[in-house]
């Protein structure tokens, strides 16, 4: 079973050179700590930043540069800044690569539910149904069960959906799945230690198995 | 050049009156325009609606209008952990619309420039989408969103002239430079008031066509929601 950061490293191994990327709160932002260092890709903010820096040192801390989790943060050589209207644009109209999210649960049509959601109220969702809603690539990070043991993975959302038939790719602390599309979660890669049969336990949703089903290489500790 | 300037927030905000629609810039509590909601709490004001991507905190930015009861409508696209919001709603005194952030943005840049509506992919077959016209394009589905406009807008720039020209910093400008255009009266707080020509035309965000008001804010706080730092 795969630790938050080992997902955040299984999914940096997907990002390829000169991609403009949208990396969603949760385990989405860990992956920009695991990009090899030659590659060259942009991080965007809805709020209105090309070019998403690390964490500024205390010092440098400027509360007028934040991304869209609030925090403080630094901007990268060969920024740009811009209004949120133009941040949606860029992301609707398809100008974005790719968007890796969390979720709270996937359908196996590829259906997404996202919302906040604490003390039993919807609190919003913020970009991402515009997000999901643009002709990205959608990529989902998130553990495979609730933390009752229920899976995530399912026939249909139980939840209010923010996107449907839009997630191609699911990363979890048990594998890697891509949804058909004729529906069903096609197991690519199993995580180290992970048997299918507990994957299929763990897998409310179809789950399509074909051939041998290796297990992940990961190549960095931690 | 029309000289806009204003003696202070107090002044700005003298003729809001109750039951107004107000758009307050900001994203979380960056770009917020601290100067004109303190003054907005010095007044009595009740049952504003206020269009905000977010609630603010408990003792900061919107969530200070929240506390003491002034806002009857919030319009945001996500409002956080935000207790006495949470409290109002429960209760029913105060009424929420959640709209996906790019919509919100969108439908107020349709509201500054005279598009009445517009079709987005975001929401479809989901419930934001609940009542409203659905049209198909290029084999696509897209939903029918209206634009937003307002009796006020509150907003925050870096620097600007008395003639209303504005210039934003950092991820600061969020919001604000479409809530300039959206709003009938658009009041606008500034770190540094400079006159009119001292500023680059090229580096202008916001033209003073869109402001009525402006005013040099002191003691920004810019309270910061989550400090993070290289370790």
């Amino acid at each position: 079973m795969l630790s938050k950061k080992q997902i955040a490293q299984r999914i940096a191994s997907e990002i390829k050179d000169g991609q403009y990327i949208y990396l969603g709160i949760g385990i989405p932002t860990l992956i920009a700590n695991y990009l090899p260092e030659q590659l060259e890709v942009v991080f965007q903010s809805e709020n209105g930043l090309l070019g998403i820096g690390p964490y500024p040192e205390k010092e440098d801390m400027d509360p007028d540069i934040i991304n869209a989790s609030k925090e403080t943060i630094s901007m990268v050589k060969g920024s740009s800044l811009f209004d949120s209207a133009e941040a949606f644009a860029m992301i609707r109209g398809g100008h974005i690569d790719l968007s890796i999210l969390g979720a709270l649960e996937v359908s196996e049509n590829g259906d997404i539910s996202n919302w906040k959601i604490s003390s039993g109220l919807i609190k919003g969702v913020g970009g991402a149904l515009d997000l999901v809603a643009s002709e990205a690539k959608l990529y989902v990070a998130m553990h495979h069960c609730h933390k009752d043991g229920s899976s995530k993975l399912l026939k249909h959302c139980e939840m209010p959906i923010t996107g449907i038939k839009c997630v191609q790719k699911i990363f979890t602390d048990l594998g890697v799945f891509t949804i058909l599309p004729e529906g069903g979660f096609k197991l690519c890669e199993r995580a180290p230690g992970v048997t299918i049969e507990e994957i299929k336990a763990k897998t409310e949703g179809r789950l399509v198995i074909k051939g041998e089903i290796k297990e992940m290489e990961l190549f960095a500790q931690d | 050049m029309i000289n806009k300037t204003v003696k202070d927030g107090i002044e700005a905000v003298s003729d809001i009156e109750n039951g107004a629609v107000i758009l307050i810039g900001g994203f979380g509590l960056c770009g917020i325009p601290e100067a004109s909601i303190n003054a907005l709490l010095t007044t009595n004001l009740k049952g504003l609606t206020c269009i905000s991507n977010n609630a603010g905190v408990d003792d900061f930015g919107v969530g200070l209008l929240i506390k003491q009861h002034m806002l009857r409508k919030l319009i945001s696209s996500y409002v956080g952990e935000n207790l006495e919001f949470e409290r109002q709603y429960k209760v029913g005194t105060l009424e929420l619309e959640l709209i996906p952030q790019g919509t919100l943005a969108e439908r107020i840049r349709a509201g500054g420039a005279g598009i009445p509506a517009f079709y987005t992919p975001a929401g479809i077959g989901t419930h934001v989408a609940d009542g409203k016209e659905v049209r198909e394009f290029d084999e696509r589905l897209f939903l029918l969103e209206r634009w937003i406009k307002a009796d006020f807008a509150l907003i925050k720039a870096w620097k600007g002239d008395t003639a209303g020209n504005l210039i934003y910093k950092g991820t600061a400008r969020n919001f604000n430079p479409l809530m300039a255009t959206a709003g009938k009266i658009t009041i606008a707080e500034v770190e540094e008031l400079v006159p009119v020509g001292e500023l680059d035309p090229n580096q202008i965000h916001t033209p003073g066509i869109y402001v009525q008001r402006i005013f040099q804010g002191d003691n920004y706080e810019k309270r910061i929601e989550n400090q993070t730092v290289r370790k």
